[in-house]
């Protein structure tokens, strides 16, 4: 089918995407003494405003994601216990409250905010979360509340969240100074736009058998489009990542050496292992095609007037994958399944994320039924290694795997 | 006193006839922001549910370990047909788990009626408030449209009366008791809130009044006591505060949403006002939920000015296990009562096990310490 060499697997553009990242943290890192405001903003959040007044977006979730690929997650987390947080909440929010006091962490500690954006449409966790730092770098706080999707997105609802998105406008407004130039704020929605289309195309060339990148290479190129909608460079850098993927593609080069089963993750990656998860996937020629995690950055592109951004944005950010139904996410499982041609379903039950996690089992459910696909499912955590079992995490992907290429047989 | 035993006659089995009203359909809800006078008003019985002590078996194969037991143990008890009582249930979002278990329950598709009110996270702004007076006025229309006729607003009225009488009584009560704590046990105390949850309004309303009454001529109180007050979600357990009494400690107040929180703040009425606007009114100006926004400050506020009207000399916080909201809030509103001098101890718990004697010694520790 395919026997190009191993070496191969490796995305050039990778290191091109780490000096952007490193810029972009440098840029943030010096803000203060360009005199440029920063503001912490929740991943699912609605950075463009931002962008458009030319405040620096910094993501602790971004961050908590470097601590837990640098394995630093499970010092700080202990840190956070000391502080008095549980040690069942989110790993997350416990490194990052922790990196606060401690100045820690891959990068020394996250430049301090002038100001907190909070949209819930991702979790309940980031309130509480943004209230702390709030209350700790004194700092305002601004919620977008957007009202969970159970069914539908009802009118009340599209009313409030769109209401506030003026109350938010007021807010940046009030704590720069600065009035919105609702000119720039179109232009940066429409590369936000086409930015988010970039990235699907960057994860649909995975659609190819075998696949030139897999959820893992995903993982890692999705900083740009959350910490870098709406600008430019996320559009110039896509569009040389999809060259890439299509280059490779055209020379038949795999990431999986021998891809034989193609897999769909479900939930956010867990970041410490991520490594050992590629290899121990790539032993059993199994190549993680796609996932649910980083897709959530185009989910709700269908939502969006890139002519009309403002007023559609407040549809597109309620109407994310993680503020939907189970019964609707579970859709969207199934849709992916059909789309990537994936033989298994593989799901990172993670305890730090309730809203992710709570339903996967009857997502798991509808998806045996309605596709009839295998189903793993994983006990992990996202950055706090206390909470995974490599032996017994191994011992399940291999039993998993043994079925899988049984089935095939 | 007879009445108490009737609510703890109706804590111990939810379908104890005499403290219902056969006439109402039931409608269960799970959080304190349901607005139970809509429900009732519509003419159906609005009851909290509460999980059993049952282990999970069933509930295993819909949400992990790693959830709190209220969320697990009501789905236990509802897939195992222990609430096959129920005509309905109403879900206001609440907090992440809830949000998910609401999910499952409509997909199970167990009872006649199901609705998701998904309430405002944020209180307090203008925008916010009109969202929540909509998302109300149409549960109205989905309570019209089950019971097959239209909900007046004097009905609204009514219901809003009846419940406000509640309100006053529990708090009597509680004033009563933080007065003379020998008055009435918190075990007590603890039957009263979470029976009046449950049973028949009115029928909750005319014992309260008795108990009130009855519980108003006794003045004397001969000992002294630790003076405690219990922050949390649930609590659920006579246990416990058995435990904290033999300790030597009268519970003096609460901030519980199976107590004060639940009670506090009357919705005002006013003969020009919509009733539906002002159930809106008191759920943002009621005591706030951790899972709610009101300001940065609101939660220690309120408890540092319940420890302060109580005269309290330490705060126990009860933490259900994977509570993500209060376990948030506990080091800010610690950090908080260390520097207003109060002493304060957390306890987490499962639901379930109580392992009395670790908690026996913690519990007389703390006394000890205050």
């Amino acid at each position: 089918m395919h026997n190009k060499s191993f070496e191969n697997k490796k995305i050039n553009c990778a290191r091109k995407m780490r000096e952007i990242m490193t810029d972009y943290y440098l840029k943030a890192m010096s803000a203060d003494r360009n005199n440029e405001k920063i503001a912490w903003i929740t991943s699912g959040g609605p950075v463009e405003p931002l962008v458009a007044m030319d405040i620096i977006p910094v993501y602790p979730e971004n961050h908590g994601a470097m601590i837990g690929a640098a394995k630093m997650g499970a010092q700080l987390c202990i840190k956070a216990a000391d502080m008095g947080y549980s040690t069942d909440l989110c790993s997350y929010a416990r490194a990052d409250i922790a990196c606060s006091v401690t100045k820690t962490g891959p990068i020394g500690g996250l430049p301090a905010p002038d100001m907190l954006i909070c949209c819930n449409n991702i979790c309940g966790t980031v309130l509480k979360w943004y209230e702390i730092q709030a209350r700790f770098y004194n700092v305002p706080l601004f919620i977008l509340d957007t009202p969970v999707c159970h069914t539908g997105y009802s009118e009340q609802a599209a009313a409030y969240v769109r209401a506030q998105i003026d109350e938010y406008i007021d807010f940046l407004e009030k704590h720069t100074g600065r009035k919105m130039d609702y000119d720039k704020m179109e232009y940066v929605g429409r590369l936000s736009f086409e930015g988010q289309k970039l990235w699907q195309k960057v994860l649909d060339t995975t659609m190819h058998k075998p696949s030139p990148m897999s959820a893992f290479d995903a993982f890692f190129f999705l900083a740009l489009i959350v910490t870098l909608r709406g600008t430019r460079i996320v559009i110039d850098f896509y569009d040389e990542l999809i060259d890439e993927m299509n280059d490779r593609i055209k020379k038949n080069i795999s990431v999986v050496p021998c891809e034989k089963y193609r897999l769909l993750w479900d939930n956010l990656p867990v970041w410490h292992q991520l490594k050992w998860l590629s290899e121990k996937f790539s032993g059993h020629d199994a190549c993680l095609v796609a996932d649910t995690y980083t897709s959530a950055w185009c989910s709700a592109m269908k939502y969006i007037d890139k002519n009309n951004f403002l007023d559609s944005m407040a549809h597109g950010y309620a109407q994310i994958y993680l503020n939907l139904g189970v019964d609707t996410m579970a859709e969207h499982v199934v849709d992916m399944i059909e789309k990537y041609d994936a033989d298994a379903l593989v799901m990172h039950s993670n305890r730090s994320c309730k809203p992710y996690s709570f339903g996967q089992m009857d997502i798991m459910k509808i998806v045996r039924k309605k596709t009839g696909v295998p189903v793993l499912m994983l006990e992990a955590d996202m950055v706090d290694p206390a909470h995974f079992s490599r032996s017994q995490i191994e011992t399940r992907i291999d039993a998993f795997m043994e079925m899988i290429n049984l089935r095939s047989a | 006193m007879e009445e108490i035993q009737l609510f703890h006659k109706v804590i111990n089995d939810i379908e104890y006839p005499p403290a219902f009203d056969a006439s109402r359909k039931i409608i269960g809800y799970l959080c304190s922001y349901a607005p139970e006078e809509l429900i009732h008003a519509a003419g159906f019985h609005p009851m909290r549910l509460f999980p059993s002590q049952s282990e999970i078996i069933l509930g295993e194969n819909h949400i992990q370990s790693y959830c709190c037991h209220p969320v697990r143990g009501i789905l236990e008890d509802s897939l195992a047909g222990k609430l096959d009582f129920l005509y309905g249930t109403v879900f206001v979002h609440t907090c992440d788990s809830m949000q998910r278990l609401s999910d499952i329950w409509r997909m199970q598709g167990k009872y006649n009626f199901f609705s998701d009110l998904a309430l405002p996270v944020k209180l307090g702004t203008k925008s916010a408030q009109r969202y929540l007076n909509l998302v109300l006025a149409d549960f109205r229309k989905q309570l019209e449209k089950l019971c097959g006729h239209g909900i007046t607003d004097t009905d609204i009225k009514n219901s809003i009366t009846l419940f406000n009488s509640i309100r006053d009584l529990l708090s009597d009560i509680y004033r009563i008791r933080c007065a003379n704590p020998e008055s009435i046990n918190a075990a007590d105390i603890y039957a009263l809130v979470k029976g009046t949850m449950i049973m028949d309004r009115q029928k909750a309303e005319t014992l309260l009044r008795r108990i009130a009454r009855n519980l108003g001529q006794n003045q004397t109180c001969s000992g002294e006591y630790r003076r405690i007050i219990i922050s949390g979600s649930i609590c659920d357990s006579n246990d416990f505060y058995s435990i904290v009494e033999k300790a030597g400690a009268a519970v003096v107040g609460d901030d519980l949403c199976t107590g004060q929180r639940w009670f506090d703040t009357k919705i005002l009425q006013n003969q020009d006002k919509d009733p539906v606007a002002a159930i809106a009114a008191r759920l943002t100006g009621r005591v706030p939920c951790p899972a709610k926004h009101m300001s940065l400050s609101a939660r220690k506020e309120h408890i540092s000015a319940l420890a302060e009207k109580t005269k309290a000399d330490g705060v126990i916080f009860l933490v259900q296990k994977f509570c993500d909201p209060h376990a948030f809030d506990y080091p800010h509103i610690k950090e908080h009562l260390d520097l207003m001098k109060i002493k304060s101890i957390c306890i987490e718990t499962d639901g379930i096990n109580l392992n009395p004697g670790q908690l026996t010694t913690r519990i007389e520790t703390f006394i000890h310490m205050i």
